[in-house]
């Protein structure tokens, strides 16, 4: 019985306990497949010439990734979901990044209540979230009746609220850096004569990098997929990827849904495949082993 | 002896080694604040701030408010039981006027009629007659153009409406209202809030349920196989992990509908087509599989800490292989499931995009009433008391996920 290893099972394991192994197995097969195969099915359907929603029977072609990378509509809502998620990201990253130091000095007044506030904004349901800022952005000074600047169908407002909801994976990720960092390298830094900004750069930069790094991945995402947000507070010309696609399926529009869901898979494994390697060395730095 | 001295102990400036410490902790304390603040105010001023003005939407009598106020004057002494007199009628006639005037008479009997319904009719014919008249007495008219202005119950409505805060959004949002007897239920034609919450949470409660039937076995695979092969696999749970969540609906758009693959597949097997996109069904499915990522890892990284030994030991004890893994794995797991599960349904709750795009109209949750009275009715005031009681559940259930887990001790990625 040479695939008794495979099983993870010793060779004086009984039928019974063979035969529930294998169930196990089946089970786990199934709902790995159940995981991946819808993501997997959509990249075939892509590429069906026709413009039904169904597998190419037949002929194959590029049109819809023609009419995703060459069509208006779609460009110019890659164009509005870049631009927002690079200032999002931008603005995410040094807030939540500062805020995660000063947390993490040790006997940081009320830490627990500051770290609930912060991060609210993950934890409220994102259409309250969207309500709250469509009445706020339409007149953000309460001092005066009439509205002095409003944020709505703005990009400004689309990107604060977007660095609302992802400041805090980047203060949970970059905290979780620093849980055992070890404070006296800032002081053996600073008893070399390093000045606080050296000892950053030097320092403390390097490694939390990774953290850094994955939460700026983790702000960029946050934006790059959100939706209800631009839904309430943005208006056509702040369009981006999601409000496309989440119109293109009410609408039904095209298959060009697919072709785009087919790019953004590609890009899920970019991230993917980034966010492991930097875990993986976060890791070395600091001298965890596993 | 050491103790002695260093009360003593100065710095080179000759202040005591004590106090310059004290300054130094001081100001590192205030470093560690400052660096903090930008963001705290951030948070504070565009999200803390705007959630409680949207919550002050909810108890406000936006329709009312501002145009009525001659009115709830003359009503401030009003007994609640009689017919008012002279003076209410008048104050009500020049309220209307002056609304008219701004043409909001309309937004008067509008808000009157959610809570006294045949009221916008009634109010639309008093406008004209008073808008006709230059001095009183206007009791007659009233009374002559029709006899429900000698109704107490409706001088309550105008009572309660003309005053700044109302309850009437809050009980609506548990479909009550206020009736001439107190507070009541209403017409089982109109409540539908009750059930839309009861839904929210039948479908959090049956997807959270999936997720940990469908995600135990596998973060127990993931957690038990050797490294390689459970960085392979875990590839198959990270992957629709990072993919959006758009492209995951849109997925499950394409596969659930009637001329879909899985549709495909159904007739090919039994010659049948299923009716699967905008159904219930079609909701679990898509939602479990977007949320099973989030239950199952939890779950794996707490299993990844127990150590193999401990089933052996119960092995090698005499269990056999279920109650080795009922009585001493499966209670370190406990932790883990609380923690995945309750994520899961809390994030479960706040649902609108998926059940939107492939849910049917008797599977939308309480988010897509939120987006609905507030996009489509216009009616602010009853959108924020539907969020605030979203709200309310949902910071309850995060109070007890910080007890349990505490934030920051979340893993992501």
């Amino acid at each position: 019985m040479d695939w008794l290893p495979l099983l993870g099972l010793p060779s004086y394991a009984s039928t019974q306990e063979r035969a529930w192994r294998l169930c196990f197995f089946l089970f786990c097969g199934l709902v790995l497949l159940f995981l991946i195969s819808p993501i997997l099915i959509v990249i075939p359907i892509s590429f069906n010439d026709s413009s039904f929603l169904s597998f190419p029977r037949g002929t194959w072609s590029t049109r819809w990734y023609e009419d995703f990378f060459f069509n208006e509509r779609w460009t110019t809502a890659v164009k509005n979901s870049v631009i927002i998620a690079f200032f999002t990201t931008i603005l995410a990253t040094v807030l939540g990044t500062l805020a995660a130091l000063g947390l993490s000095r040790p006997n940081f007044p009320a830490r627990a209540a500051v770290m609930a506030v912060l991060i609210s904004p993950m934890v409220v349901p994102v259409v309250i979230t969207a309500a709250a800022l469509y009445f706020f952005y339409a007149n953000p000074l309460v001092v005066t009746a009439e509205p002095v600047f409003i944020l709505n169908n703005t990009y400004v407002g689309v990107i604060l609220a977007h660095t609302l909801l992802a400041t805090p994976f980047v203060v949970i990720t970059v905290t979780a850096t620093l849980t055992g960092f070890d404070q006296s390298m800032i002081r053996a830094g600073a008893s070399l004569g390093a000045p606080p900004a050296t000892v950053f750069r030097k320092v403390i930069l390097p490694l939390i990098s990774p953290g850094v790094i994955s939460g700026a991945l983790f702000a960029f995402v946050t934006s790059w997929d959100e939706v209800v947000v631009v839904l309430f507070v943005g208006s056509s010309d702040q369009r981006t990827l999601p409000r496309q696609m989440f119109s293109g399926i009410r609408e039904m529009i095209s298959p060009t849904i697919t072709a785009a869901a087919t790019v953004l898979i590609s890009l899920a494994v970019i991230m993917l495949v980034t966010v492991e390697l930097l875990r993986r060395r976060s890791e070395r730095l600091r001298g965890i082993r596993n | 002896m050491a103790i002695a001295e260093s009360a003593h102990l100065l710095t080179i400036g000759g202040v005591p080694l004590k106090t310059q410490l004290a300054r130094a902790e001081r100001s590192r304390k205030l470093r560690a604040v400052a660096l903090v603040l930008p963001l705290f105010l951030f948070v504070v001023l565009t999200f803390l701030y705007p959630l409680g003005r949207m919550f002050y939407k909810s108890v406000e009598n936006e329709g009312t408010m501002g145009r009525l106020t001659l009115t709830s004057e003359a009503l401030a002494s009003w007994d609640g039981q009689s017919v008012p007199d002279e003076a209410a009628f008048a104050a009500l006639a020049a309220d209307l006027k002056a609304a008219q005037e701004k043409r909001e008479a309309g937004e008067i009997a509008k808000r009157i009629n959610s809570e006294f319904s045949g009221a916008i009719s009634k109010f639309k014919g008093i406008t004209r007659k008073v808008e006709a008249m230059e001095a009183g007495p206007y009791k007659e008219v009233f009374l002559g153009a029709d006899k429900v202005w000698a109704d107490p119950a409706l001088w309550r409505v105008i009572k309660s409406a003309s005053d700044t805060y109302t309850p009437y959004y809050w009980l609506a949002a548990v479909d009550l209202k206020q009736g001439p007897d107190g507070i009541e239920r209403v017409a089982p034609d109109q409540a539908v809030f009750v059930d839309v919450y009861g839904r929210t949470f039948w479908i959090a409660g049956l997807v959270t349920t999936l997720t940990l039937i469908l995600g135990f076995p596998v973060a127990y695979l993931l957690a038990t196989q050797p490294a390689r092969r459970a960085n392979i696999l875990m590839i198959f749970v990270m992957l629709p992990f990072w993919t959006s969540l758009l492209v995951r609906t849109t997925a499950w758009f394409v596969l659930l509908r009637t001329e879909g693959p899985l549709n495909d597949l159904a007739e090919l097997l039994v010659d049948q087509r299923f009716e699967m996109i905008f159904t219930r069904f079609g909701t679990i499915v898509a939602m479990t599989h977007i949320q099973l990522p989030f239950t199952l890892l939890p779950i794996y990284s707490v299993m990844k800490t127990i150590p193999s030994s401990h089933v052996r030991a119960a092995r090698s004890l005499g269990a056999g292989p279920f109650l080795a893994f009922w009585r001493v794995y499966f209670p370190q797991t406990v932790p883990g499931i609380a923690a995945g599960c309750l994520l899961t349904f809390i994030l479960c709750l706040g649902y609108y995009i998926t059940p939107a795009l492939v849910g049917g109209p008797r599977d939308q949750m309480v988010s897509y009433y939120v987006a609905y009275y507030m996009n489509n009715l216009i009616n602010f005031g009853q959108a924020a008391a539907l969020g605030a009681v979203l709200l309310i559940i949902t910071m309850a259930l995060y109070w007890v996920y910080n007890r349990l887990v505490g934030i920051d001790n979340m893993k992501l990625g």
